[in-house]
């Protein structure tokens, strides 16, 4: 609590323990008359002076639906109908509710601003051999800047000296720290480890990973969800309508009817205190601020409100392979020896790729992983488009396509697996084949299940790829359809035409699909570690490239719409109530004080479950 | 030109609100966002008279919430 806040409390109390007392006093029957109501009064101005105050001023800037004004009539109102102890607990109460909102308000601010505490204070810039600490907007593009151990990197840039272990988990939400080295790019936000590191800068701080991501989410709040609007509109005429029907029912019954003036007041007061729609506007708001938080904290930025609202409504989730539901890197993914030991198979295909470029050879020579004995290659040739021709330690040796093999009069039988087969043959012999492939992501199945647990119908894949690979792919993850072959046109048609059956969320690794993202309900972009494109284009960014975190982040977007919708439920069902109770003369203005103060801090304690992290 | 600025002692959702139906309806005002969790306003007007525009929205919310400011 701040000083302010904890001295309006002590008043409060004070107010609070003086009222209980008058409260026996009168009931006792010690006080009466006039005494009575001085100290009542005194009690009245005692909490609610700076409420009288603020009510004046307002009205005189012509604010009359302020609700600071009408909490002021509502009591001065009670006052002249004898009804102190009413005027008294209004006052004493809207205080202290007030008081509650502020410190839940405060409360979940700071829970936000604590998961946005990736901000940098400063970077350690060296010169005349030592290091000075200077704000990181003022360090130019090129510097190099010290990190210490535990420090925060202040600024993108590759790393030039040193190697150590970077924590990401601010970003990413990623426990396992990555390692760095010379020449690897780190970004702004992630923690330095056990080594002190030397980065030379690549973007100013403005265009840093750290303040783009700070900036998205602060604007965030600029896209509103349809609950939102919905809400300030319903803000703009509540207040006006209920005052207005204050003012009717105080009025109207005892002029037209020649009714009791003092009862009508009483009822018209009932409705002044629950005029004001503060548990909507705040506990609304604050719920979709909460998911966006709780989702950034586990490294998946959502850019508004709406997509947040859209990603919980998702019908269709349309992935792109390579890279999203792909680790989109090609690897030895099966060896079948023919007559060899696997392990010289593939010492065999790698000393036979030794000399060549292609992405091939260098995922063959990957997985061979040990330093090559070139000298015993000799003769080598590359057939374009084919494969390779050498040989190695004396033996005649093909690399390549089967129909080159077959060529040559080698004998061999047709690979059943998926992706690019590499035949090989040793002194006109078919000695095995090996496969390259790109692997699907570990942890794609459990995603995939995981979103469809979470209420999607389909999930399709979307692919320039063959048809082949695409159809092993969807197959393996147990995918309700995919598309291959497709051009980029293509696959904006194809988005077209899922567009017009549902909410379409389109996941992409946001390079090249830049189109798609845009023309989708929500487009999210995966695996964009510091990539300004995907963070541009996309709606929603996945900042590693883990499936499961989109999955998380869709069961937050689930839960907070739900917590929306039972906020506004509960506080307009609530409000109803008491107005209806209030016009038939049953409701109190105790009731009406709960109904105000009440269910405003019912809806904030429930908005702030939305920032709840839930465990991936 | 859009630019934002923190905002101090903004305490109540709804007066957040009403401050931004006022400042929108200033002239010269393009769009003007209010966020109360971060105490930030974001106001996109014309260049030329921005400062002027400035003065008009720190008196709208002042209209609202004596209190509030801000902060330049």
């Amino acid at each position: 609590m701040t000083r302010a806040q904890k001295r309006d409390l002590c008043r409060i109390l004070i107010v609070g323990a003086v009222f209980a007392a008058l409260l026996a006093l009168e009931h006792f029957g010690i006080l009466q008359g006039w005494v009575l109501f001085a100290l009542y009064l005194a009690a009245y101005l005692a909490v609610g002076y700076d409420v009288l105050l603020q009510a004046g001023r307002n009205i005189a800037h012509g604010q009359v639906f302020d609700e600071n004004f009408l909490m002021t009539v509502a009591s001065i109102a009670a006052f002249a109908i004898g009804q102190y102890e009413e005027a008294v607990a209004v006052m004493l109460f809207y205080q202290f509710g007030e008081l509650l909102q502020s410190v839940a308000v405060g409360r979940s601010r700071r829970s936000i601003s604590q998961m946005m505490e990736i901000v940098p204070e400063y970077a350690n810039l060296e010169s005349d051999g030592k290091l000075t600490k200077v704000d990181p907007d003022e360090v130019p593009v090129g510097s190099v800047i010290t990190v210490l151990p535990g420090e925060r990197i202040p600024l993108d840039g590759v790393v030039v000296e040193g190697e150590t272990l970077v924590d990401t988990a601010a970003l990413t939400g990623e426990s396992v720290p990555r390692s760095v080295s010379v020449g690897c790019e780190v970004i702004s936000g992630c923690i330095c480890g056990s080594e002190p590191i030397k980065v030379k800068t690549t973007k100013v701080y403005e265009d840093s990973t750290v303040s783009r991501i700070l900036e998205l989410v602060e604007n965030a709040g600029e896209k509103k969800a349809t609950a939102e609007r919905f809400i300030s509109r319903f803000a703009r005429y509540y207040t006006p309508a209920v005052t207005a029907a204050a003012v009717l029912l105080a009025v109207l019954p005892p002029l037209a009817f020649a009714q009791p003036w003092g009862e009508w007041i009483r009822r018209a007061c009932v409705f002044l205190v629950v005029s004001c729609p503060c548990a909507l506007v705040i506990s609304v708001p604050l719920g979709f601020f909460g998911g966006i938080g709780a989702s950034s904290k586990i490294g998946v930025l959502i850019k508004g409100g709406n997509y947040l609202e859209a990603l919980s409504k998702a019908e269709t989730v349309a992935f792109d392979k390579t890279g999203t539901l792909t680790q989109g890197v090609f690897t030895v993914t099966e060896i079948a020896p023919n007559g060899e030991t696997e392990a010289s198979l593939l010492e065999l295909a790698a000393l036979g790729e030794g000399y060549c470029n292609h992405p091939i050879a260098a995922s063959i020579r990957a997985a061979y992983g040990k330093a090559l004995d070139l000298t015993q290659v000799s003769d080598y040739e590359e057939i374009s488009g084919r494969g390779i021709r050498a040989s190695i330690g004396g033996a005649a040796v093909l690399l390549g396509n089967r129909s080159m093999l077959l060529e040559q009069g080698i004998d061999c039988p047709p690979s059943k697996s998926f992706g690019t087969v590499v035949y090989c043959a040793k002194d006109g012999r078919f000695v095995g084949t090996i496969t390259i492939s790109d692997r699907i992501k570990p942890e794609a199945k459990d995603a995939i299940r995981a979103i469809k647990a979470l209420g999607v119908s389909r999930c399709i894949m979307l692919t320039g790829d063959r048809s082949a690979a695409a159809e092993q792919v969807a197959a393996e993850l147990k995918l309700d359809a995919f598309h291959a072959d497709l051009l980029p046109g293509d696959k904006v048609a194809c988005v077209e035409r899922l567009l017009s059956e549902g909410t379409l969320l389109f996941v992409g690794d946001g390079m090249n699909d830049a189109p798609v993202l845009c023309r989708a309900d929500v487009g999210a972009a995966m695996g964009s570690m510091g990539s300004d494109a995907a963070i541009e284009a996309a709606d929603v960014v996945v900042m590693d490239s883990d499936l499961r975190k989109l999955a998380a982040s869709m069961q937050i977007a689930k839960k907070t719409m739900r917590i929306v919708r039972e906020n506004i439920v509960f506080a307009l069902a609530v409000k109803a109530i008491i107005l209806l109770l209030g016009a038939l003369g049953i409701a109190s203005m105790w009731l009406a004080v709960f109904g105000d103060v009440g269910v405003a801090m019912l809806a904030i304690l429930n908005s702030m479950r939305a920032l709840r992290v839930p465990r991936l | 030109m859009k630019k934002k600025f923190a905002m101090e002692e903004l305490d109540c959702a709804n007066c957040a609100m009403k401050m931004e139906r006022l400042i929108e309806k200033i002239p010269g005002v393009n769009s003007v966002n209010i966020n109360f969790m971060m105490q930030k306003i974001t106001i996109d007007a014309d260049d030329a008279r921005f400062d002027e525009i400035l003065d008009q929205a720190q008196k709208a919310c002042e209209s609202v919430d004596s209190g509030c400011r801000i902060v330049r």
